[in-house]
């Protein structure tokens, strides 16, 4: 199309004077339409991947934490990953907050991970912020790493009695969810 | 093949020669669909459903691989899941609904197109191999919509399978050990489920390798036109780019318009209510019928209803339903009639609109109708005439007819006279 201006009369090819041809707007007009609806059909094509809504209807999860002993954890499921609740006894506490923050890796204080009157209720993913491996120490009897709390056996990661990382490959502490005290003794995460 | 006249393509910048050199793909994109392929000036808006079916066969690839990650192939499930697409899914509804009607609106592009072909006996030397590759696309494409339609696991999907695979049956001596060899079973369940979702998935790649075939045959003659003569000189062609890729853009346009209306606003209207049914092995819907687009075979399938001689009255509707479109992988050796074009065979025309047309809609109307008069005797007409024109009328009509004076070539046919058309090289064809 740029060829055949260069050789074609004005007659021939609607050029004006300015060196502009009629049909350019046409050419623009019609390319930038085509554009604009193939990325607009792109959307559906890539927000088909996303999670369904029976996936996205499925994402909080009630846990009963009544019956935890001081010392003892859970494991339950949120949005199909391992999710540990764990009642931390008065040392484990103590340990927590004589840990100096500041020479964390993931600096936050126990106060921050856990909520307000439930400073003993330790909730996180048991998903090791490394690479997704579930870390040992909620269950009866597993390692539970040099600082108490828990240990991913994948890659060595170790987490103190807050969840925070302490030793490892892992670049943060375990996520702490999103989750509210619907009564003393039962949680709705998510 | 190349007219001379053909324009070469010459790499713009360092990269697309090095390309060139190691992979010459623009080369082979702009001597196939760009300035390099030489085209006839004259093709009418029935040359543009070639590309329309190109982009229906992709647009049911993609939608297809988006259905499949969401899908189950397990009798247990497949209903659900499809449900789940349709609820739960995003945009799950309308890749579905994509692709059920994108299955219709393959099937439309394809009939125009095969119309085009034997209205302008397109399937004529030397462009008999397209033809052969296209009637092979043609029934690769039915083979894949019938599996398609089974995989939702409805009453019609379920009912149409056993049907279907129950054409096999009426093999003599083999019939039965092959249909249940086709479905693994005694009637359709898990295993056949599995076995069509794996076809169903393979045979449009299939398509796809059979379409590069198609169209690589396509370029050894070039393509024909609607005066059946062959292009002579450069003043006959125009280049492909732009001339017909804008106009295969505006066809483009116009039938995703229509597409899409049918998507948005009537996406049912072409499927069954009773798909929507779980399938249920001990219950018949009481009308069932394949989709619109195997009505007329549909019907040559039922049109036989007596025995004949030895031969049993459902073996001979399923040799005639397979006939009827295996013969015209001979259909370039039928009709010798030496002019292409319909438009200057006045005899041909008669029997083609005034015949094989209406032959063709009352067959279409009887296959989706239930199975009583008067439908069972139209079909039964209507399949003798099809059988006639294809292996009697069109023969002879080649021979006595006395066609009309062809144009001497495409440039007098377009511009009245060839002497016009030898103008400078500035001219500018057809503005």
């Amino acid at each position: 199309m740029a060829d055949t201006a260069a050789t074609a009369t004005p007659e021939t090819t609607g050029e004006t004077g300015d060196g502009i041809r009629r049909r350019d707007f046409i050419d623009i007009a019609a390319v930038s339409a085509a554009g604009v609806g193939g990325l607009a059909v792109l959307y559906p094509l890539i927000s088909q991947m996303a999670p369904s809504k029976d996936v996205l209807a499925a994402s909080s999860t009630e846990v009963d934490v009544s019956a935890i002993q001081p010392g003892q954890a859970i494991k339950a499921v949120f949005r199909k990953q391992p999710l540990f609740v764990r009642r931390l006894t008065p040392a484990e506490v103590q340990e927590a907050n004589a840990t100096p923050v500041g020479a964390l890796r993931d600096p936050q204080t126990l106060a921050e991970r856990t909520q307000e009157g439930h400073e003993d209720m330790l909730v996180t993913m048991g998903v090791c912020t490394h690479l997704g491996c579930v870390p040992l120490g909620a269950a009866e009897g597993e390692v539970k790493g040099e600082f108490g709390g828990y240990f991913c056996p994948c890659h060595g990661s170790h987490y103190d009695t807050a969840g925070r990382i302490r030793k490892g490959p892992a670049p943060t502490n375990l996520e702490v969810p999103e989750y509210t005290f619907t009564s003393d003794t039962t949680i709705q995460v998510g | 093949m190349s007219f001379p006249w053909a324009k070469e393509y010459t790499p713009a910048n360092g990269f697309t020669k090095f390309l060139d050199e190691k992979l010459p793909l623009p080369r082979l994109v702009y001597n196939a669909v760009g300035a390099g392929y030489p085209v006839p000036r004259n093709l009418s808006y029935f040359w543009n459903f070639g590309v329309l079916a190109g982009f229906f066969l992709v647009l049911q690839i993609v939608t297809g691989i988006i259905l499949a990650m969401h899908y189950a192939a397990n009798a247990q499930v497949a209903f659900a899941t499809t449900e789940h697409i349709m609820r739960n899914v995003n945009w799950g509804w309308l890749m579905r609904y994509a692709h059920a009607n994108g299955a219709s609106f393959f099937f439309i592009v394809v009939y125009l197109h095969i119309f085009r072909g034997f209205y302008y006996s397109s399937y004529k030397a030397p462009r008999e191999m397209i033809w052969l590759l296209g009637v092979t696309i043609f029934l690769l494409m039915m083979a894949t919509a019938f599996m398609g339609y089974v995989l939702p696991w409805g009453q019609m999907s379920f009912w149409g399978a056993k049907v279907i695979t129950g054409l096999f049956g009426a093999i003599p001596l083999v019939g039965e050990p092959i249909q249940i060899w086709l479905l693994g079973g005694y009637a359709p369940d898990n295993a056949a489920l599995n076995r069509f979702f794996s076809l169903h998935f393979l045979l449009p790649f299939v398509i796809a390798g059979f379409v590069i075939l198609h169209i690589w045959a396509l370029h050894i003659p070039g393509s024909s036109n609607p005066t059946g003569v062959e292009i002579k000189s450069e003043s006959d062609t125009l280049p492909f780019h732009p001339y017909y890729t804008v106009k295969d853009g505006f066809g483009l346009g116009v039938a995703l318009i229509l597409f899409m209306t049918m998507v948005f606003f009537l996406p049912n209207a072409l499927g069954h209510p009773d798909n929507y049914i779980e399938a249920n092995p001990l219950s018949t819907p009481a009308h069932i019928v394949p989709e619109w687009y195997f009505w007329p075979f549909y019907a040559i399938l039922r049109a036989f209803t007596v025995d004949f001689l030895f031969i049993p009255a459902k073996l001979l509707g399923v040799i005639a339903m397979f006939g009827s479109i295996l013969l015209w992988f001979i259909l370039p050796w039928l009709d010798r009639s030496p002019v292409r074009s319909g438009h200057y065979r006045p005899l041909f025309r008669k029997f083609f609109w005034f015949g094989l047309i209406p032959a063709m809609i009352v067959l279409f109307i009887c296959g989706g109708a239930p199975a009583e008069e008067p439908y069972v005797m139209l079909s039964q007409l209507a399949t003798a005439y099809y059988f006639l024109h294809f292996l009697v009328i069109l023969p002879i009509v080649g021979q006595i007819e006395k066609p009309e004076p062809l144009p001497y070539s495409i440039t007098e046919a377009v511009l009245g006279s060839d002497k016009k058309a030898v103008l400078g090289e500035n001219a500018s064809p057809a503005v």
